[in-house]
């Protein structure tokens, strides 16, 4: 027997492998079973949508026409939400990151880690009886002083419970993610690069902006990503705090609605016919969500190169 | 350019561990320095206090004056970040910013002190730099790709172009060769030769012949044992530092006698 000695299988580690390999194929088998199975469940529940007489459709005009303004709410407020979120959450995280005493610093990333931890529902109330009454006063002047602009249109709502409030804290909802993911981030910038900036005579946020910004971007895309996943999928909040309506160029009156708010708003007396439009709504905002998160990659992909991941 | 470094009483401290104590050495424009010695006797941190990068780690502090023609680094008013644009620094594991183009690494420094600098003065002094750090044939048809794409040797000598791109007054290298292979660091070594005439280099090294073969003047330092601090146990003429030493510890370290 010609029997080839290094084919000898006598190594402990080597079932050890075995069980590990096919541990985390079972796992990552089960992610996109469930995932698949999501979607299947979405695809069938939401044909008859499709299939129906457009006059049955709420809103008389087919399913294109009731989904499009409420694809738009969604995006708008998620969009306010990022515009807020994103440079506030990259300032905190350097700050946090580069800026503040350790002690601090230590103090600020548990306040932040905790705001993550805090239910959605929180937030809406605190949305709709507190941040709300206040943000109709700045409204009316808003509406007073650039009411010329189209957002800006009057006359402002009287209870402050418009779009834009609800962006604000959905933004204050993506906050502690954004943050602390950059924050991690930041800290993880090669101590190489800062000391090479640094020593050829860079300030503080000249280094930031030489070696960690640049570092840190394809993670800060990513976790404005993931910021941007919660805030479009986030139900409770909105429909607490946003007096929903018609789609509406100006975002301090009352109107518009997200997809997310619209099916918690309606799902409980829904059946039949409503049931399936509120679960082809969910379809697309499960597309967009999808969508988004390749256009992220993608943006992160076009600078590989650039990396340093060589 | 190029001035001259007298450093006096020099302490430096991670917190409250001495690391170097008492330290005193002039150190002649246009000359190369070698700082030799066993690990962990404090060359590294010693070095770092020439351009104020000591004071970046957490809790590090010195007691003592640099003086770079006669100006205290370490007075009170002194900007570290003024220190640094004129004395530069490479490392000893090369360093160019990855997400930066070979050009941009090389004016990375530049563009911090003259923003507005133009196209063509841009362009003319990233082709000195390179050409001073004998990079520029191996590079010049690929500025604008990635300065992580080049080999590690390739790296040290943009990193070099970089520090004398903005035409420093003082260059310090810790082990600038120790990551490279032979011919990699024989370029380096010329190199070093050829910046002597320009500026003021200091250099920390482990390679003994390294230290004969590139420097005027050899500073050795030791450490008496773990936990003591580092101290300049000799300082001279490089050939007779390596041929006949006045200390004992020093005839025994370059021999190879140590330990
Ligand atoms: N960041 C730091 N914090 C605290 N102590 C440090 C730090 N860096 C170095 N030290 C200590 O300071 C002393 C001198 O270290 P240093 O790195 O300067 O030695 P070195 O001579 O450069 O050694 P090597 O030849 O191995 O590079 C050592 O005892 C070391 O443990
Ligand atoms: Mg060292």
């Amino acid at each position: 027997m010609s029997t080839n000695s290094l084919t000898s299988t006598g190594r402990a580690g080597d079932s050890g492998d075995k069980i590990f390999s096919g541990a985390t194929l079972a796992a990552g088998g089960l992610i996109l079973a469930v995932l698949f199975s999501v979607a299947v469940f979405l695809l069938i529940q939401a044909l008859p949508t499709f299939s129906a007489d457009p006059a049955e459709i709420t809103g008389g005009e087919g399913f294109g026409s009731y989904i499009l303004p409420i694809v738009i709410g969604t995006v708008i407020a998620a969009t306010i939400a990022l515009l807020i979120a994103t440079p506030l959450g990259i300032g905190v995280a350097l700050f946090i990151s580069h800026y503040a005493p350790r002690r601090l610093a230590q103090v600020f990333g548990y306040v932040i880690d905790l705001l993550a931890a805090i239910p959605s529902v929180v937030y809406g109330a605190w949305g709709y009886a507190v941040l709300a009454p206040q943000l109709a006063l700045a409204y009316a002047w808003l509406a007073e002083n650039l009411g010329w602009i189209p957002i800006f249109e009057g006359p402002a709502s009287q209870t402050g419970r418009t779009m834009l409030t609800a962006g604000i804290v959905l933004a204050v909802m993506v906050l502690p993610i954004i943050t602390s993911l950059s924050r991690e981030i930041f800290l993880q910038t090669p101590n190489l690069h800062e000391e090479a900036a640094l020593a050829m005579g860079a300030t503080r946020w000249e280094m930031i902006r030489m070696a960690v910004l640049p570092f840190a971007r394809p993670g800060i895309v990513s976790a404005a990503m993931l910021g941007l996943g919660r805030a479009l999928g986030e139900t409770m909040a909105v429909a607490l705090v946003l007096s929903g309506g018609a789609l509406d160029a100006s975002l301090i009156r009352s109107g518009n609605q997200t997809i997310a708010a619209e099916i918690a708003l309606n799902f409980p007396e829904a059946f039949g016919l409503r049931l399936s439009e509120l679960i082809a709504a969910g379809l697309v905002l499960f597309v967009i969500t999808l969508a988004v998160n390749m256009i992220a990659r993608w943006i992160i992909s076009r600078h590989k190169e650039f990396s340093g991941a060589n | 350019m190029s001035k001259r470094i007298d450093v006096k009483d020099l302490n430096v401290y991670y917190s409250k561990f001495l690391a170097v104590e008492d330290v005193n050495i002039n150190i002649e424009a246009r000359s190369v320095t070698a700082f030799i010695g066993p690990s962990g006797c404090g060359k590294s941190t010693f070095l770092r206090t020439l351009n104020r990068m000591h004071e970046v780690i957490p809790g590090a502090r010195v007691e003592g004056e640099v003086l770079l023609d006669g100006d205290n680094l370490y007075d009170a008013d002194v900007d570290p970040v003024t220190v640094r644009s004129q004395i530069g620094m490479v490392f000893q594991r090369p360093n160019p910013f990855p997400t930066m183009s070979i050009r941009d690494n090389v004016l990375a420094g530049v563009k911090l002190n003259n923003k507005r600098i133009s196209k063509s003065d841009a362009d003319s002094l990233l082709e000195k730099s390179l050409q001073g750090a004998n990079l520029w044939n191996e590079v010049k048809d690929r500025l604008a790709r990635p300065g992580s794409g080049l080999s590690g040797g390739q790296q040290q000598r943009l990193c070099i172009a970089r520090a004398i791109a903005v035409s420093p007054e003082v260059i310090l290298m810790d082990e600038p060769c120790s990551a490279l292979d032979p011919i990699s660091t024989l370029a380096i070594e010329d190199l070093i030769n050829e910046l002597k005439s320009e500026y003021t280099v200091v250099i920390v090294t482990h390679n003994m012949q390294q230290a004969a073969r590139v420097s005027d003047k050899t500073a050795f330092f030791n450490i008496a044992g773990t936990g003591k601090p580092g101290k300049l146990i000799e300082y001279g003429e490089t050939a007779t530092m390596f041929s006949k030493p006045a200390e004992k510890a020093t005839e025994d370290y370059v021999s190879g006698r140590f330990g």
